[in-house]
């Protein structure tokens, strides 16, 4: 079966610097798969060229078939990382959502009422058609993550591409995101994200690809996440505990000398008292409590 | 009701309120997307390049409209590429792309010394000096330019709300991008005879900014705007007519005083909210 989303020996640099290095992938009809690695991995750049907003360096992406030199890809709906929205500008949720059709509308300036309903019916399947006349800025993270959504439901995709939809909301409201794109995945539609959340996506997503710069393992979460490949894709000393059937991803503590914690002590003032810790690595994975359920 | 009727026995008057309320329409038009795009200062640097043009126009005895009008898309096109194409920010590129368009015109000005007193005009705009012929020909720029925006009227707002994620649902942000650089450039020069160079950014700026103040509705928005637009237009013409002041800076002058007025109500709004919040919460 001919794959829904194909990257050949994909290359990708901005000016200079590379960022995708001979990646190839398949992601075939049905599939839902979760895009993880640190930050300044790839994975946005990735999702922009399976969008077409960016064209490889070497290799090609294709859609369906169809490469996408020079064009956007067909019947993708895509939901941008929240944090990248204005969410000063003057539009309601009932907008934001009709914007997903701008592919099939015609030149009228105003919506037809089979556009409006049909934005009604997307807004009613994920339970915030109440919401439809307010503007974007009063609404939770969750709210919010859905209005996106649905704005990408009603341009009917084949294929979803969400960037971190699991970001800047908390806990519940990202497992609620998940179990409803699971939903949306078992209704048919090809779903492809990144997370942070690596513990979220063992817990929800059937498929991950691990990647720096170029792929270092992809399957089923529990195949995938090993120790030796997060610490190979994370640069760092990773943790993989199974319980139950669970899977929990944690940075392993490092442990630091006092010299390594406390600054050097100015001439004259006493050293600063602070408490032993295990400071943050700059690029460490979103590690939660364990998830609630394993769904598929 | 004798001080409303008495100004419009002059030619001059009638020319001129109807332009002024014609380029406060067209301004209050563009400007609302001009301030969501975060461009503010491009109607200041493209008003300067066209001068540039304009000069370039007579230099070599060409049409008016046409070669600074040509003039003017094209600096708004290269700013465009510029900024896209290269590290260099839309800022840097309108200040570099523009202030080079206008010292052209300077040069030129300066070399051939004949045609100065002309180019006050167009600096300071001359509104009184308004023929019908020209009113006629903002009336067409500001019809062709509402044509434009009503047809392109989901695209822009798309392309203008998140130009990247329009681009993946289909919009050809690029066409967008050049449509709505050349209504600009046409707006500019329609508007360059009321207000001059010098005064048209802030008649692209003020009256959407004070509409955004007042409304979180786009459709309102761009009412309020256009409204804030013609309404100063009118004004400001019997104002300089009675109080012998220069209309364009009057125009702009009431325009301030409106966005004042906003940033007033608007704030007051903002606390009675806020007070509304707590008696919920109580």
């Amino acid at each position: 079966m001919e794959p829904l989303v194909e990257l050949r020996n994909v290359s990708f640099r901005y000016g200079t610097a590379p960022v995708l290095d001979d990646v190839s992938l398949h992601l075939h009809r049905g599939q839902f798969a979760a895009l993880v690695g640190p930050s300044g991995a790839g994975k946005t750049s990735l999702l922009k060229l399976v969008l077409g907003t960016l064209q490889p360096n070497q290799g090609d992406v294709a859609i369906d078939g169809k490469s996408l030199r020079n064009q956007p890809a067909p019947h993708v709906g895509y939901v941008p990382q929240l944090e990248t929205v204005d969410w000063n500008f003057p539009v309601t949720v009932e907008q934001v959502v009709l914007m997903g059709r701008v592919r099939r509308d015609g030149w009228l300036p105003w919506h037809s009422r089979a556009a409006k309903r049909e934005a009604h019916a997307v807004l009613e399947r994920l339970e915030i058609d109440h919401l439809a006349g307010r503007h974007i800025r009063n609404l939770s993270g969750g709210q919010q993550q859905r209005v996106f959504l649905a704005r990408a439901l009603i341009a009917q995709p084949e294929l979803l591409v969400l960037d971190e939809p699991t970001s800047g909301v908390d806990m519940r409201t990202a497992e609620n995101v998940l179990h409803l794109l699971a939903d949306l995945n078992r209704q048919g539609i090809t779903i492809l994200m990144t997370t942070h959340d690596l513990n979220s996506a063992a817990a929800h997503v059937p498929w991950v690809v691990c990647i720096n710069r170029r792929v270092i393992a992809e399957g089923a979460p529990e195949d995938v996440f090993t120790d030796a490949v997060l610490s190979e894709t994370y640069q760092g000393e990773m943790m993989v505990i199974r319980h139950d059937g669970m899977i929990i991803v944690h940075q392993k503590p490092h442990h630091h000398t006092h010299r390594d914690i406390l600054p050097d002590p100015v001439p004259g003032h006493p050293a600063p008292r602070t408490a032993a810790r295990s400071p943050e690595p700059a690029e460490a994975p979103v590690t939660t409590e364990v998830p609630h359920a394993v769904a598929g | 009701m004798q001080w409303l009727v008495e100004p419009f026995q002059y030619e001059f008057f009638r020319t001129g309120i109807a332009v002024a309320m014609l380029a406060g329409a067209l301004c209050g038009l563009l400007g609302v997307y001009i301030v969501l795009r975060g461009m503010s200062y491009i109607g200041h640097g493209l008003s300067h390049a066209i001068f540039g043009g304009a000069v370039v126009s007579f230099v070599m005895q060409w049409n008016f409209y046409l070669g600074a009008g040509l003039w003017g898309f094209l600096t708004a096109v290269l700013i465009n590429q510029t900024a896209r194409r290269t590290r260099i920010g839309a800022d840097a590129a309108i200040g570099v792309i523009t202030t080079a368009s206008f010292a052209v015109g300077v040069a030129l000005i300066s070399r051939y010394r004949r045609f100065t007193q002309s180019f006050d005009a167009a600096l300071f705009g001359n509104i009184l000096g308004v023929t019908w012929d020209e009113v006629a020909v903002v009336a067409g720029i500001t019809v062709l330019v509402a044509a434009v925006i009503l047809v392109a009227y989901k695209q822009l707002l798309f392309t203008t709300f998140d130009a990247e994620v329009a681009q993946v649902y289909g919009v050809r942000t690029q066409w967008i991008d050049t449509l709505f650089a050349l209504a600009l450039a046409a707006a500019i020069i329609a508007s360059m005879q009321v207000l001059g160079v010098t005064l048209i950014a802030a008649a692209l700026v003020i009256p959407a900014i004070t509409a955004r103040l007042l409304t979180d509705s786009f459709d309102r928005m761009m009412l309020y705007a256009v409204t804030i637009g013609v309404l100063c237009g009118a004004l400001g013409m019997y104002v300089s007519f009675y109080v012998d002041i220069a209309s364009g800076a009057t125009i702009v002058l009431l325009q301030s005083t409106f966005f004042v007025f906003a940033l007033i109500v608007s704030g007051l709004r903002h606390q009675a909210g806020r007070r509304l919040a707590h008696v919920h919460v109580d």
